[in-house]
Formats: C-alpha cells, structure tokens, sequence
C-alpha cells in the first residue's frame, strides 16, 4: 500500500521567479543527460572519422605527407578513370530509365480501379529484396550458355548474348539489375505525388478543352516537379553509390570484381579493391574524398534546385 | 464509348500485367532453379526434372546457414533496436527542450547525413582493428546504433506533440525520461513504425560495412555468407546451392512484406529514403 501524502497547495511568493529560473536550468540539464552519449556517438563515430578520412588522403601508404601524392596517382591511374567514367555512366543510365519507368507505372495505375493494391505491392517487391540475392539470381538469367535471358531472346530470333561476360554489354547488364530492382520506389513515390494533385486543377484543364496529353505536359508535369527533383538527387546518389551489385554480379571465378576488364568497375567497387584487396587504406581514403565531394555537389545543385522550385 | 473506355482500361491492365511478369519472374527463378540438381544448369529447362531436395541439404548441413540467419536476425534487431531508441530520445530533446547549443547540436547531427558510408568506413575498419572490434557483432553493428536521418525524421515529428501534454505529465509529478517513454513515444508510433521497417530492411541488407569487419564464416550475415559463398572458387559455381540460400532469405522477407505491405509501403513513402 502507497501512503499519499498531501501537500498544502502553494500560493505565488515573491521567490517565484528565482524557482522558474532553477526549474528552467533543470530542464536544460535533462536535455544535456538525454544528449551526453548520443553527442559522443556522433562525434566519435561520424565527425572524427570523417576527418580522419580526409587526413588519411593526404598522406602515402608508405607515411609520406602530407602530399598530393595519392591525387596525383588517381589522375594518372587508367583503372580510376575508368571508374570515375563508369559511375558517371550508371548514373546517367539508370536514374532517368528507372524514373521514367516508375512514372509510366504510376499513371497506368492511376488509370485503373481494380488491383490497384495488388499491383502496387508487387512493384514495389524487389526494392525490399536482399541485392545480393537478386544479383545472384540476375547472374544465372544472364548465363550465356543457358541463361533464361537469351531462351527468350530466341524466340524472337535474337542471337545470344554475352551479357556480363562482354567489356561492352556487362555495364548495360547491371543497369538493368539496378533499374528493375529501383523503379518500384520510384513509382511508389510518383504515386505520392500523383496523389497530392488537386482533382479540380486537372477537371478544371479538360473543362477547357485539353487532351490526355495535354493535361500531364502542361498541369501534372509541373506540379510533380518536387517529386522528380526528389526522385533524382536520391537516384543520383545511391547510383553514385553503385557497388553490392557489381560485386555479386561479377565478382568471384577468379576475377576481381568490376570485370571484365574493368568494364564495370564503379568508384566504390575500385575503393575496396585499393583498401581492401591491395591494402593501400590511405589511397583508398582519397578515393572516397573524390566520391564525398560528387556526392556534396549533387546535393548542393538539389538545394539550388528546389529553392528555384518554389519561387513559381 | 463506354466499350471504348473498357477496352483501354483492359490494355492497360495488359501492360500492367506484362510488367508483374517481368517484376515476378526472377523469383520464380530463383525458386525453381533452387529444386534443380546441378547438372540441369548445363542447359536450358523451365521445369526442374525432379524436385531436387539436395541443395537445401547441402546449405543445412555443409554451411554455417544457420549461424549466419542468427547473426542476421541478431544485427538487425539490435541496431534497429537502439537506433528507433536514440533516434527518438535526441528527436524529442531537441525539439521539445530549450537549451544552450540545441541549434549547434542539430545541425552536427544534419552534418554528418552528407558524409557517405564509403568515406566512414575506412576509419572504422582502423578503429574496429586498433579496439580489437573486427570480427565481432559490435564491429558490425556499431556504425548503425545511431542516424542522423532517424533523428532528423523524428525531430519533425515531435515538434507536432502539444506542449499542453508534456506539462500535464510534469504537473503529475512523472519524472522527464518516463514522460518520453509513456507519453512521448505512444505519440509518434507511425513514425516509429516507418523507421523501424527502414532500418531493419537496411541493416538485413547491409553489405559494404559487414565485408568489411567481418573475417570468419561463422560471423557473417546473410547477404555476406551468400555472396562470400557463391564467389568463392571451389570448382564452378554451385547454382542450386546458391539459388536455395537466395530463397531461404528472400522468402521469409517477402511474406512479410505481403503480410504488412500496407504498412511498409506506406512508411517508406512517408519517409521517402532508404534507411
């Protein structure tokens, strides 16, 4: 049994003010013991880390520095080239496919009452899947020899491809991995954006006269501007970010992954190889400065983008 | 017209449809080839010839399967766990309490939500191996105890809880850390729900972090044993093997995700980004 004990109810004093103040400083002191560890966490495992990242790049593997040395070797080197050369394609390849696939499926959708749940759902499926197991099972689509993939070419006639196994095809392949398995979120969200368009706007469009066409170019277009802005800089930088696919769909059987030769090999992928295969960490580390600094670019242009969005 | 209009409402039930097939397709696949014998991916066949248990067999009883489906589950809870915990303790503080450095506070946080994991994990790889943290579950899951995204996500949510409702608790004498479990926390639990599906789903599928730190089987998560397993070159690849490791982890998932759909698909456009 709990005892209550009543107080007599405490009328204003002229101490009340001095007590607001202690009571104010409590609270604040709650906030610092509610904050200590998580300030220490992001302090001790994002900030200094990320300085220390900058720090490793200025110095050689053999202890040299700090120098320019591992820039220099980047610029020189043709497999970093090649890297840089085949993010930037990923990039280009893939996000404007996978919107525009996402956007296709998200006004078919609209369009239609029944099924609209189911389809959704199953969109949205391989977002949510592990990418190692669908690298895995694309890997044995793609098989040259008895790959479903070039089966069903056959049946149009089409003559068998190497896929992965070609300098020029493997790039396009992993695209397409990357494009199946992100146009679901894509389409999720065009839907979000549909979604937010005031009924009224595009009734009150066909009211004056404006065909399918017309309504989308010149009423849902513009008004999905944030959502394409959004849509892009996130594609644009997990694209820039490209490497678990790489390494499942063409690691392994003797070969590093990024093959064959070199053909697909992203910033990141040539990352963990310098730091991680050749054990050269500090060269490493002025890789992903250069990978940081595109990253911060993208965003910086996003920011530059949206404020120009909402002056219309 | 209105034969007209169904007649469309069919074509594009049409295209739909081709696209479910396209979208489907790869885990059938993945199903069936898992119940074929190894000497079937010589050519090309639709059917397996007979259901092949053997490759399950083989995962159970030749890998550590089952040591990495725990490490896996273990990982993901834990971190999904702490980060919904923190995540929402500093969204709260920062949104609900006045104090100096709040601002300076938050916008480190935002700070770090820039950086990318690529450029993080070469320090932690040197930190994990000087604290002797590699190869082990807090090497592999200490990076994810905290997000800034989380934070920032939770942050917007508190600022909606009335004010009115916090001094209430005070007025009744709660002490402010069970405030923010009983009365803060049942506020944002839609939020909490999005965040905890991105997380888990993240973290189940993390893989550039976890190569990195882990070094023996016996502490790899799925995806690592998966890939690790598959590339390693003991005498061609074993597809049945690999594909039935695929399902194993792919289906669980995907049952899930059918039984709470409405939720995950609603929380990850609420939220907008992967975790």
């Amino acid at each position: 049994m709990k005892s209550v004990v009543l107080e007599p109810r405490r009328t204003p004093q002229p101490g009340m003010a001095s007590r607001r103040m202690t009571l104010a400083a409590r609270r604040a002191l709650t906030a610092y013991a509610f904050l200590t560890v998580p300030v220490l966490f992001f302090v001790g495992i994002r900030i200094l880390p990320t300085l220390y990242a900058f720090g490793m790049s200025l110095f050689t593997d053999d202890g040299k520095g700090p120098t320019l040395a591992n820039f220099k070797t980047m610029v020189g080197d043709e497999v970093f080239r090649r890297a840089l050369g085949n993010t930037l394609l990923y990039v280009v390849i893939t996000v404007p496919l996978q919107m525009a696939a996402g956007l296709a499926l998200a006004l078919l959708i609209g369009r239609v009452t029944r099924l609209r749940g189911f389809y959704r759902t199953v969109y949205f499926l391989p977002y949510i899947t592990s990418v190692v197991a669908v690298s895995w099972v694309w890997r044995l689509m793609y098989d040259p020899n008895s790959g479903v993939i070039n089966e069903v070419l056959g049946w149009f006639h089409i003559p068998a491809q190497l896929w992965l196994r070609d300098p020029h095809e493997a790039l396009l392949a992993v695209s397409i991995v990357m494009i199946w398995q992100n146009a679901g979120f894509a389409m999720l969200i065009f839907m979000a954006g549909l979604e937010a368009i005031p009924r009224s706007f595009l009734e009150a469009a066909r009211v004056d006269g404006a065909g399918p066409w017309q309504v989308f170019r010149w009423v849902t277009w513009p008004l999905l501007n944030p959502t394409v802005v959004f849509l892009a800089v996130t594609g644009v930088i997990s694209a820039l970010q490209t490497f678990t696919q790489i390494e499942n769909l063409t690691g392994g059987s003797g070969g590093q992954a990024g093959g064959p030769l070199n053909s697909t090999v992203s910033m990141v992928v040539y990352v963990y190889n310098s730091g991680f295969n050749d054990f050269n960490l500090q060269y490493a580390s002025a890789v992903t400065v250069v990978l940081f600094v595109l990253i911060l670019l993208v965003t910086l242009i996003q920011l530059k983008v949206l404020n120009r969005a909402y002056e219309y | 017209m209105a034969q007209r209009r169904s007649l469309g409402v069919l074509l594009v039930h049409g295209i739909l449809w081709i696209g479910v097939v396209v979208v489907a397709f790869p885990f059938v696949w993945m199903i069936l080839s898992s119940f074929k014998s190894l000497p079937e991916f010589y050519q090309f066949d639709f059917w397996p010839q007979h259901w092949d248990l053997s490759a399950y067999r083989q995962v159970l009883t030749q890998t550590e399967y089952g040591r990495w489906y725990l490490n896996s589950i273990v990982v993901a809870v834990i971190v999904t766990v702490s980060a919904l915990f923190f995540a929402s303790l500093v969204g709260y503080t920062l949104a609900k309490f006045r104090f100096r450095g709040n601002q300076l506070i938050f916008i480190l946080i935002l700070c770090t939500m820039m950086v990318p994991t690529e450029l993080l994990v070469i320090p932690w790889y040197v930190m994990s191996a000087r604290f002797g943290w590699v190869d082990t579950y807090w090497g592999i899951m200490f990076p994810g105890l905290m997000e800034a995204f989380g934070v920032f996500l939770m942050r917007q949510f508190m600022l909606g809880i009335p004010d009115d409702l916090l001094d209430a608790a005070r007025i009744d004498g709660m002490s402010e850390f069970r405030i923010f479990l009983r009365v803060v926390l049942p506020q944002v639990k839609p939020a909490l729900s999005a965040l905890g599906i991105l997380t888990f789903l993240g973290n189940w599928n993390a893989y550039l972090w976890p190569v990195i730190v882990v070094s023996t089987e016996s502490m790899r998560t799925l995806p690592i044993g998966i890939g690790m397993f598959s590339t390693a070159d003991n005498g061609g690849l074993q597809w049945n093997v690999i594909m039935a490791m695929s399902t194993l982890a792919v289906i669980p998932i995907v049952i899930l995700y059918f039984i709470f759909q409405k939720r995950i698909v609603e929380g990850i456009a609420l939220t907008g980004v992967k975790g």
